[in-house]
């Protein structure tokens, strides 16, 4: 197997007296699509965080292709803490969706899409205005280009934030619980186009999620998360049916039964 | 007589109009007195709001006090304080620059909280979405947080312009020779309060309607598309 794209080497994150990473060792391969369950707390989503450089760390060393994240190397071979240069090189292989979408809202659905194209990575706005219509074809609102997210439905939104993400061209998509904050019916839609895109190879996708049924059919990978560390990990089979730790088998008994029939 | 006109006490709607153009030789001072001290008012509660973000406490800690002070204490006390203590010191400003002076500094105070609200009800999500897309700190402000900001900053400095508006009359007390210290010379050289006195209501009661449907006016034209302002 080739390097590691992500790796999390003994990563301690500490907010206050509280540890939410502790020592947390971590690996993602190139293409790999990765679900973290675990409960509220367990760190789940500060993993996402950090990768996005949304989080700094407290300890260990996170790596993103081969380069540290959070480090750069000094002249003389040691780790020094990054530069905002740094960051921002290392973000360019990186998107997030988020669980509360945070689309702009004065700016409409297309300029969501194309602003940062445009101003980041230097595209001509007839190409940004081009990709974003592929993406919001993928995403399947191409009618609601011109629409301010305020608009749109929650689904709709979350689907915008997919494609505003796409946008960029990221090597590693970032999911932190994006059907969390909608309503159940409108969950199908926004799990319909994250199915689409885990049939890309080349993307490598982490999802934060507690959608059991949906982690279980599109990962490569169940991460179990617990005190800011993976108490197992496995396919989503051993995993899902045949969990070794009492632990894990307690938080999915407990979550299986408040969803009954999501069991797959 | 004053500033060159004469008034007629024939009648009282002849007094009136005599002494309109008088009159309204104050509201221009008056109106000065409120451009020039809204604008710094505008200019140094930027900076305050700015300042009191700090990430260093401090600069932040002293800012807020001085603040908290300017807010807490009357104008009239800052002006006094302008007007006859800054000449001991070397420092001495025409009456009309001393009064701007304390209507603006008295301002920021206010300026700066709505700055602050402004700025602060755009949530860390919208910065945290720009970051993710790799915006530079610049842009971020200026094209995600400040457009956001501004309809929700406009109606509340609209209210602070039409208040200083209101103010300027504080500063007959140092010599400014605004509208509500013209109409008290006419009184005291006619001996008719009355009618001066009613007539600078009257004209405050048109300039402030005025000002206030301009603020309305700026607020409609405002871009707000697709912002939630409640």
């Amino acid at each position: 197997m080739t390097d590691p794209i992500i790796k999390f080497d003994k990563v301690v994150k500490r907010f206050g007296d509280l540890t939410v990473l502790n020592k947390l060792d971590f690996e993602v391969q190139r293409g790999e699509k990765v679900s973290i369950i675990g409960p509220s707390g367990s760190g789940k989503s500060t993993v996402l965080r950090i990768l996005m450089t949304l989080e700094g760390i407290d300890g260990g060393v996170v790596t993103v292709d081969g380069e540290p994240l959070w480090h750069e190397k000094a002249p003389d071979g040691t780790l020094k803490p990054a530069s905002e240069t740094h960051l921002r090189k290392m973000r360019t292989q990186l998107g997030m969706v988020f669980q509360q979408f945070n689309l702009f809202p004065h700016m409409t659905v297309l300029r969501n899409i194309t602003e940062a194209p445009v101003k980041v990575l230097g595209l001509s706005k007839k190409e940004a205005r081009q990709r974003a219509e592929e993406l919001l074809e993928l995403v399947g609102l191409a009618d609601q280009a011109q629409k301010y997210p305020g608009q749109l439905s929650g689904g709709q939104k979350q689907r915008v934030g997919i494609a505003r993400a796409l946008a960029m061209r990221p090597n590693i998509l970032l999911f932190d619980e994006p059907t969390s904050a909608l309503d159940p019916e409108l969950v199908g839609e926004v799990l319909n186009v994250i199915r689409k895109l885990a049939d890309e190879h080349d993307l490598t996708m982490l999802l934060v999620t507690h959608e059991m049924r949906f982690a279980k059919e599109i990962s490569d990978r169940v991460c179990f998360f617990d005190r800011g560390r993976i108490r197992e990990e496995g396919t989503p089979e051993e995993l899902f049916t045949d969990p070794n730790e009492d632990r894990t088998r307690e938080f999915l008994a407990a979550v299986l039964d408040e969803a009954p029939g999501t069991t797959g | 007589m004053l500033f060159g006109f004469e008034w007629d006490l024939s009648s009282p709607l002849a007094f009136a109009l005599s002494i309109l153009p008088i009159l309204l030789t104050g509201l221009l001072v008056t109106l000065q007195a409120t451009v020039v001290g809204f604008a710094l008012a505008l200019v140094l509660g930027l900076v305050w709001a700015v300042l009191k973000a700090a990430p260093s406490r401090i600069i932040s800690w002293p800012v807020s006090v001085v603040i908290e002070f300017i807010r807490d204490t009357p104008l009239l006390v800052q002006l006094f304080f302008l007007y006859y203590v800054l000449p001991e010191y070397g420092i001495v400003l025409p009456a009309f620059m001393t009064g701007a002076l304390a209507l603006g500094i008295q301002y920021s105070a206010y300026t700066a909280e709505v700055y602050r609200a402004g700025l602060q009800a755009i949530g860390a999500d919208q910065r945290e979405a720009a970051r993710a897309l790799n915006l530079s700190s610049a842009r971020t402000f200026t094209h995600i947080i400040v457009p956001q900001a501004i309809p929700r900053i406009v109606p509340a400095m609209g209210n602070y312009l039409v208040s200083i508006m209101k103010d300027v009359p504080v500063l007959s007390v140092v010599t400014v020779l605004e509208m509500l210290n013209v109409a008290k010379i006419v009184g005291d050289r006619t001996f008719d309060y009355l009618i001066p006195l009613s007539l600078v209501g009257a004209l405050y009661l048109i300039t402030t309607l005025v000002a206030s449907a301009g603020v309305r006016l700026v607020d409609t034209w405002l871009p707000k598309e697709g912002i939630p302002l409640k």
